[in-house]
Parts: C-alpha cells; structure tokens; sequence
C-alpha cells in the first residue's frame, strides 16, 4: 500500500509542482506576454470549446491522419520492394539519402507551387515527411530478416503472398513500428507548419491568428492544445504498437528474464 | 551506408546496426548508386523538357544548377549559409551538454529518476513548433527565436539516450564502485561515462539532423536570417529555380551532417567492441 502511495507521488509530484509554480509566478503577473495561468484556462473552454475544435482540430486531424495512413501504406510496401532487391537498393541509397536529408518544411513552398494551398497541399506535405523513416526502417527490417526463416518458407513453397503476410511484415513489424513512431511527430510538426503558411482553418493556422492579434492568453491555450494533442497521439500510438507488437514484446521481456 | 535513426525503446544496441555487407558481385553498389544519381539528374532534366511538368513549378536540372551558381556569387548566400550553421551548432551544443549533465543526473539518482520520468513523458511529445508563437513574441525575427525551437528539440532526443545509457551500466561495476567508495564524480567518469557514451553518440547523430531540420524550419517559418529565410524570399518573389537551388542546398547539407555525424560516432567508440567487431 505505501509502495502504490510512493509511486502515484512520484508520478503526480513533478507535474503538480511546476503547474503550481507556474500558477503562483503568473498569478499577479501584469506582463503582457506572460498572463496569469488562471486567464489561461480561464478562456480555455470558451476558446476552443466547441466552434474550434470542430472548425480547426478536426481539419487538421483528418488532415494528419490522411497524409500518415498514405504515407504508411507507401512507406511500408515500397519498403519492402526495396528492401528485397540487393541491386534496387545499391540503386536507389544515395537518392533516398539525399531526400531523406532534405529538411520536410522546405518541401511546402515547393507543394504550394503544384497544389495549391488546400488540404491536398497540406496532406502531400505530410506525407513527404512522414514516409522516409517507414521507408528507411522497412528497408532496413526486411534486410535484417531471420535468413532460416527465409530459406524455410521458400522450402515450403509458401506463396508470395503468404510469405509477404506471414514471415515478411511480421518479422519487420518492429522496425517498421520504430519508424512510424518518428514519423508521427514529424507529421504533426508538418501539420502546424503548413497551416501556419497558408490556410484558412486549422489548429497552426489559429495559433498564428492569436499571436498576430495579440490575444495572447488565447495563444497560450492553443499552444497548450497542441501539447495535449501531441502526448494524446503518442500515447494512442504506444496502445496499437503495444497490441499489434504484443509477440515481440513478450519475446523480448522473456529474453531479458524479466 | 543506409543506417536508420530507429530508437526502439528502451534500448537495442544503438550502435553497429549496420549488419554484414556482401559485395556485389556483378555490378559495385558504388555504381548502381552513382547510376541512380544520374536517373534522378536526367528524369529532372526531361521531366519539364518535354513537358510533363509545367517549367513554371518544376524548371530543368540544368537552370537549378545555374541558379545555384548565380547564387553561389552572391554574399547574401555564404552570409545566410554561414547563419544557418551558426545557428545549428550552438543550438545542438547546447542541447548536447544539458541533455548529457541533466541525464546523467537523473538517471543516476533513482528517486530523481522516478519523480521526472512522468513530466518527460509528457513534455516530450509536445512539437516543438507549438513555441513558434511565442518565441515570435518575445524575440521577433532575432536568431534566438529559431535557436529555442532547435534546443527544445534536440535536448529530449539526447536526454532520452543519455537515459537509457545510464540504465544500461552493470549493476556489478556499479556496486563495486560503490564498494570501493568511488566519488560521484570520479563514479560518472569511470563507470557511467563509457558504458552511456555509445548511446550518447547516437543521441548526438539523432540529435544533429533534428537540429538542423528545426533550425530551418525556424528560419523559413519565422523569418530569422539563414537558408530558410532565403527559401521564403524566392518564394514570394517567384524565383522557382533559386528556391529549389536552395532546397537542394539544405539537402546536402543534411546529407554531410549525417556523414560526420556517423564518423564522429564512429570514431568517438573505436575502442568499443560493435565497432571493433565490424572492422575486424
């Protein structure tokens, strides 16, 4: 019983800490660009609640979603072609180096040009961001699979898709996994940008209307919503990675001893 | 060498992930890639050419590379380059050194340890970007405004390394050294030190790229000098082919940051057995 108490003080302790003491040096604040925490939340509810969490942190999470599931599909199949082909690969790594290299917000200027400044612009971003680490790691988790299993399921004449579903994406899952991690929060970076160059709606796009406007509590809020997103995302990711990864995970602990 | 920024959690070896390379035996993987350059140059080239593209949005190779030529005479170029890695570097040191004292300090103490590891988990996926507006107004256009986007991102990717390096020294050298009534410091200098730098460089080549996209993105967003900004400008005045000579710019650069940025891991951990391993 002490032992649970301990550990939910620990875990709550921090966070309350710093909220109080960010509550308390703001509380009297006159600055005007560091208002009292209390106005924060104080024009939270009616700031976002409900006309812009259905006009701009719907569209920009429809968005997200669309160029991520794009960039997945892509990212993952043309991994595991590339991946496959010791020649096409020999091919193809200095170019991918070279994409990969290029900072993704430097594309939208680019994508405005062919797209305009729509949501196919901002999804095309997106996914020009998020596919090169699905890519690089499928690449590198189909070349890393177990060799015996390879030779074993060729042995058995699995069909190609049968070794695609069965030996293939599971054995790169992990590393395919590692990937779309990264490039999640690529891809929420990629969101704000784009909206912040051209929109008319959106959470970046609102965010950059407050400051322009000075409505600087509000700003704050929306910063705060866009945190909360991001910790949101990253913890529904670890849920479906936890589910899907269940066998490596436990393979794993097992290997650990744990 | 394709090696990927993967950081599985809570720690697969960061360093040799590069398994065993068996040469080509027809064509040298040197050319096929240097072909593959080429295909890229020549599809670039005839793409616009022949029209498929409209030149206004996509013009030829060959009127980028000479954009990249007027610009490379212009001292307006070298200045902003020069900004851009200015900007980079002090960001990624200074991320560097607080993601490695602050998590050799956290990962060291236990009960530290456990107090910061919820607030961690929460501050860390809060994108970097959300502090545009505010780094906008309090420090406007000024370097400083890109340069807290780079450190806020690059301190958690070094931070978590760190971390999980401190976790992986052997609880045998580290109860010895206790034995033997080690000082802190000279604890963190013989025992954590060479067991967390392996995961210290990859914190540090994860954390240069990471750097070098922020410092960008903060100079295109923003307006601060560098690279960036000149991306915007070419943009707003319709110079297409200087803005993809500067988008190729930041692309190599990325590209050679990742190239030192593995030799320095490389060198930093030649005595350590994942690299001795690959060279023997």
């Amino acid at each position: 019983m002490a032992h649970t108490l301990r550990r939910v003080v620990l875990a709550v302790g921090l966070p309350i800490v710093l909220v109080a003491v960010w509550w308390f040096a703001t509380a009297s604040s006159t600055s005007f660009f560091w208002p009292p925490l209390r106005d924060i939340l104080g024009t939270f509810v009616e700031t976002w609640w409900p006309d812009r969490l259905v006009g701009d942190v719907l569209p920009s999470l429809m968005r997200l979603l669309a160029g991520f599931a794009i960039a997945f599909v892509l990212g993952v199949s043309l991994g595991v072609a590339i991946g496959k082909s010791r020649a096409l690969r020999a091919f193809l790594e200095p170019v991918l180096e070279f994409f990969r290299a290029i900072p993704p917000p430097v594309l939208v200027p680019i994508l405005i040009l062919f797209f305009g400044i729509f949501n196919t612009m901002k999804i095309v971003v997106i996914i020009t961001g998020c596919i090169w680490p699905i890519l690089l790691n499928t690449v590198e988790g189909v070349r890393g699979l177990d060799e015996v299993l390879s030779d074993t399921s060729r042995i058995y004449r699995l069909s190609r898709r049968a070794r695609l579903w069965h030996h293939i994406l599971p054995g790169a899952s992990p590393q395919i996994f590692a990937g779309a991690r990264q490039s999640l929060s690529v891809g929420i970076i990629l969101m704000v940008i784009s909206e912040m160059f051209a929109a008319s709606n959106g959470i970046g796009f609102t965010i950059i209307q407050f400051q322009r406007t000075f409505a600087i509590p509000q700003m704050f809020s929306g910063i705060i919503v866009l945190g909360l997103l991001g910790v949101a995302l990253a913890l529904i990711f670890r849920l479906v990675e936890a589910r899907i990864l269940r066998w490596y995970l436990g393979l794993r602990a097992a290997q650990r001893g744990e | 060498m394709m090696t990927t920024a993967t950081t599985i959690e809570s720690g697969e070896r960061p360093t040799g992930s590069t398994p065993q390379r068996r040469t080509e035996r027809h064509v040298p993987a040197g050319v096929l890639g240097a072909l593959g350059l080429l295909t890229l140059v020549v599809v670039l080239e005839l793409v616009p050419r022949v029209g498929l593209v409209d030149e206004r949005f996509l013009p030829p190779f060959s009127s980028m590379v000479s954009a990249l030529a007027q610009e490379a005479g212009t001292s307006t170029f070298w200045a902003a380059l020069g900004a851009t890695l200015t900007g980079w570097a002090i960001g990624l040191t200074i991320a560097l050194v607080a993601g490695v004292v602050l998590g050799i300090v956290i990962g060291s103490i236990p009960v530290v340890r456990a107090a910061t590891s919820s607030t961690i988990e929460f501050l860390r996926p809060i994108p970097s970007v959300a502090l545009i507006p505010l780094a906008v107004l309090l420090w406007g256009t000024d370097m400083k405004s890109t340069l807290v986007l780079v450190i806020y991102a690059t301190f958690w990717q070094v931070l978590l390394q760190v971390l999980y390096g401190v976790r992986d020294v052997d609880p045998v050298a580290r109860e010895t050294a206790r034995s033997y009534r080690f000082s802190p410091l000279t604890t963190v200098r013989t025992v954590t030190w060479p067991t967390a730098l392996p995961y210290v460089m990859t914190g540090f080549r994860l954390g240069a790229a990471v750097a070098l996209i922020l410092e960008i993105t903060g100079e295109l967003v923003i307006g601060t000098p560098g690279l960036g900004k000149e991306i915007g400008v070419a943009q707003s005045s319709g110079a297409v082919p200087q803005m993809y000579a500067l988008v190729i710019v930041t692309g190599l650069i990325g590209v050679v940051v990742n190239l030192i940025a593995r030799w320095g891991e490389r060198r930093a951990l030649r005595w350590h057995p994942s690299i001795r391993a690959e060279v023997g």
